[in-house]
């Protein structure tokens, strides 16, 4: 029962992301136009001893699953004032069903604008050296940032006052790549930042992605973005679930 | 005299009607079939701060029953707390005979529930969000497309039915609203402030809907910041002012307690309002205002009598106007306050 239950809602999730033109902007259209802008604009300006549209996709991919947080935890946040969540609670829809919807779709918005951002990255002269197992392990690394993140953004959707606050509070996930090295690297930036870009989790990550596609991951940093990943989904999750059951 | 409950706390009010039957180890309470929602010395707080401060009411199976209160009365925390939305800090809530607390699932497949604001889903169309509820209810069997169009048909909804319910007017998001509250014929409906923000026409227009369904035999927990609203739909009343009841009733057993409806008259003079005073002595005498309250019930025959025993003496009021119990007359008389100063 709850496995049709989940699937009912994830088709209702789908549904808001096929009619809602600004969470498809947001979500696949901003990382490509930032692409464009950093690639084209800034890119000859920086120095990171490599073509810069292979250095900064792995940190533009990452930016990526960012900017899709802002819908989800705004959907998140409208079923919830709106008392849509109250209403499945009543019909005794689980908590499972209802929030694992959102994150998957969530998910799966971040593999959609993915895959167009890579497209377009293609189109720039992007040549990395993964092979087909590197290439896997990239996707792999996206879907676990992804639901990671996603389970975050949807507690953070869950506790936020209004649909408005929900959008806001999803700003410094979207903020926080550029303090990472997703477009330059760590050793350039001024001491304080840079120390802090060091440690960040979306650095390790960035590096995973970044060494995979260059056809030689780096198994120390790997092991610390999966780490980050889990803490931050667990987290996530546990909030997620005891803020469904208490608000109401 | 008090019995018993199930967790040894004493119960108060509705559960002194009820017999006990002790049969060995099984204990039958008789009585609730009768009583669709049983609520006794009900709390809850949020910190500090005291929303419920023990309530007790019963609502017969087939009737209407109207919690009646300003803005942060307790309204909406009593509609969650019955709906297990929300769990109770002190008392019992038994609904379609089952605790709240311990088989919330039960509960669950008895009610309906229509929030306070228009639960609907606006990205989807009407006959979506029908469809949805059809999906996810477990109580529906048969054919769910059949359901769907005979819920728009009902709502006059199926002309819309394919357009998204941003689209839809306020009174339209809530007749879906309530629409797909029926999915799945919950014999308890809960409605909390179902016509609030609605204009004149959509709420008749509700008020129709929901007699309709008490006729089908549903039972209703509405909850309103109108009198008349209550009035026009409820077979019981209770009044809830800073989380007690202050008082409970039929509408006509709260009217008796409240200032009647009552005809004012003004006058241009001191000398005239002595002489009309003298003539209507049930009046009440408001001199700053030189006006004379007469009680009555606002109908033309009692009006024209009191116009022709002015006429009799040739007196003649400048102004006359009739005065209906409202809201916030039914407060002062029960609370000492306005609902005004509740409202914040």
């Amino acid at each position: 029962m709850s496995k049709s239950h989940s699937l009912v809602m994830l088709r209702r999730n789908f549904k808001h992301i096929a009619r809602n033109p600004t969470s498809v902007f947001n979500a696949v259209l901003m990382p490509i136009i930032i692409m464009l802008m950093f690639v084209y604009m800034f890119g000859d300006a920086f120095s990171v001893g490599v073509d810069y549209i292979d250095y900064a996709t792995p940190g533009l991919i990452l930016l990526a699953v960012c900017y899709g947080l802002g819908a989800t935890a705004t959907a998140v946040n409208s079923d919830m004032t709106k008392g849509i969540i109250n209403r499945f609670k009543v019909m005794d829809v689980s908590r499972g069903a209802v929030l694992t919807g959102h994150v998957i779709a969530s998910v799966l918005t971040n593999v959609i604008a993915i895959a167009a951002l890579i497209g377009v990255a293609f189109l720039l002269g992007f040549s990395p050296a993964a092979s087909l197992p590197h290439w896997l392990g990239v996707v792999g690394m996206i879907v676990l940032l992804g639901f990671a993140a996603g389970w975050l953004t949807v507690a953070l959707g869950l506790s936020a006052k209004s649909p408005e606050t929900a959008g806001l509070a999803a700003v410094p996930l979207v903020m926080l790549p550029f303090f990472s090295s997703a477009i330059v690297p760590a050793e350039k930036m001024g001491p304080g930042l840079r120390q802090f870009a060091e440690y960040q989790p979306f650095t390790p990550i960035i590096e995973t992605m970044r060494g995979l596609l260059n056809g030689a991951p780096d198994t120390t940093d790997a092991i610390v973005a999966v780490a980050w990943c889990v803490v931050i989904a667990l987290v996530g999750y546990l909030w997620a679930r005891s803020t469904f059951k208490k608000r109401a | 005299m008090t019995w018993p409950d199930e967790g040894g706390k004493p119960c108060q009010g509705p559960c002194q009607k009820r017999v006990r039957v002790v049969t060995g180890r099984i204990s039958i309470v008789i009585g609730m079939t009768n009583s669709a929602i049983a609520v006794s010395g009900l709390r809850k707080a949020y910190k500090d701060k005291v929303v419920l401060d023990g309530i007790d009411f019963e609502v017969r199976a087939g009737t209407v029953f109207s919690l009646l209160g300003p803005n942060g009365a307790g309204k909406t925390t009593t509609v969650n707390v019955l709906t297990t939305l929300l769990s109770a800090d002190a008392g019992t809530v038994r609904v379609a005979g089952h605790d709240v607390a311990s088989n919330a699932k039960a509960v669950r497949a008895a009610i309906g529930v229509t929030g306070q604001f228009a639960a609907v889903d606006e990205l989807l169309t009407g006959q979506e969000n029908l469809q949805l509820m059809v999906d996810l209810n477990r109580a529906v069997a048969g054919d769910g497309k059949r359901i769907v169009a005979d819920l728009l048909e009902r709502f006059e909804l199926t002309a819309a039915a394919g357009k998204p319910a941003s689209t839809y007017s306020g009174g339209m998001r809530r007749k879906l609203d309530l629409a797909m509250t029926l999915v799945g014929n919950p014999q308890i409906i809960f409605l909390d402030e179902p016509t609030t923000g609605l204009d004149p026409r959509s709420r008749r227009t509700m008020w129709s809907i929901i007699r309709g369904l008490v006729a089908d035999g549903v039972t209703v927990f509405l909850t309103t910041q109108y009198l008349e609203e209550a009035d026009q739909l409820a077979d019981r009343i209770a009044v809830l002012d800073k989380g007690r009841l202050v008082a409970q009733g039929t509408a006509d057993e709260l009217k008796r307690q409240i200032p009647g409806t009552h005809i004012r008259l003004r006058f241009t003079t001191a000398a005239e309002l002595d002489a009309a005073a003298r003539v209507l002595t049930d009046a009440t005498r408001d001199d700053e205002a030189l006006a004379l309250r007469v009680p009555g019930d606002g109908g033309t025959k009692s009006l024209r009598a009191l116009l022709d025993r002015l006429d009799e003496y040739s007196l003649s009021a400048e102004e006359c106007s009739v005065h209906t119990p409202d809201l916030d007359d039914v407060f002062l008389a029960l609370t000492g306050h306005t609902t005004e100063v509740e409202a914040k």
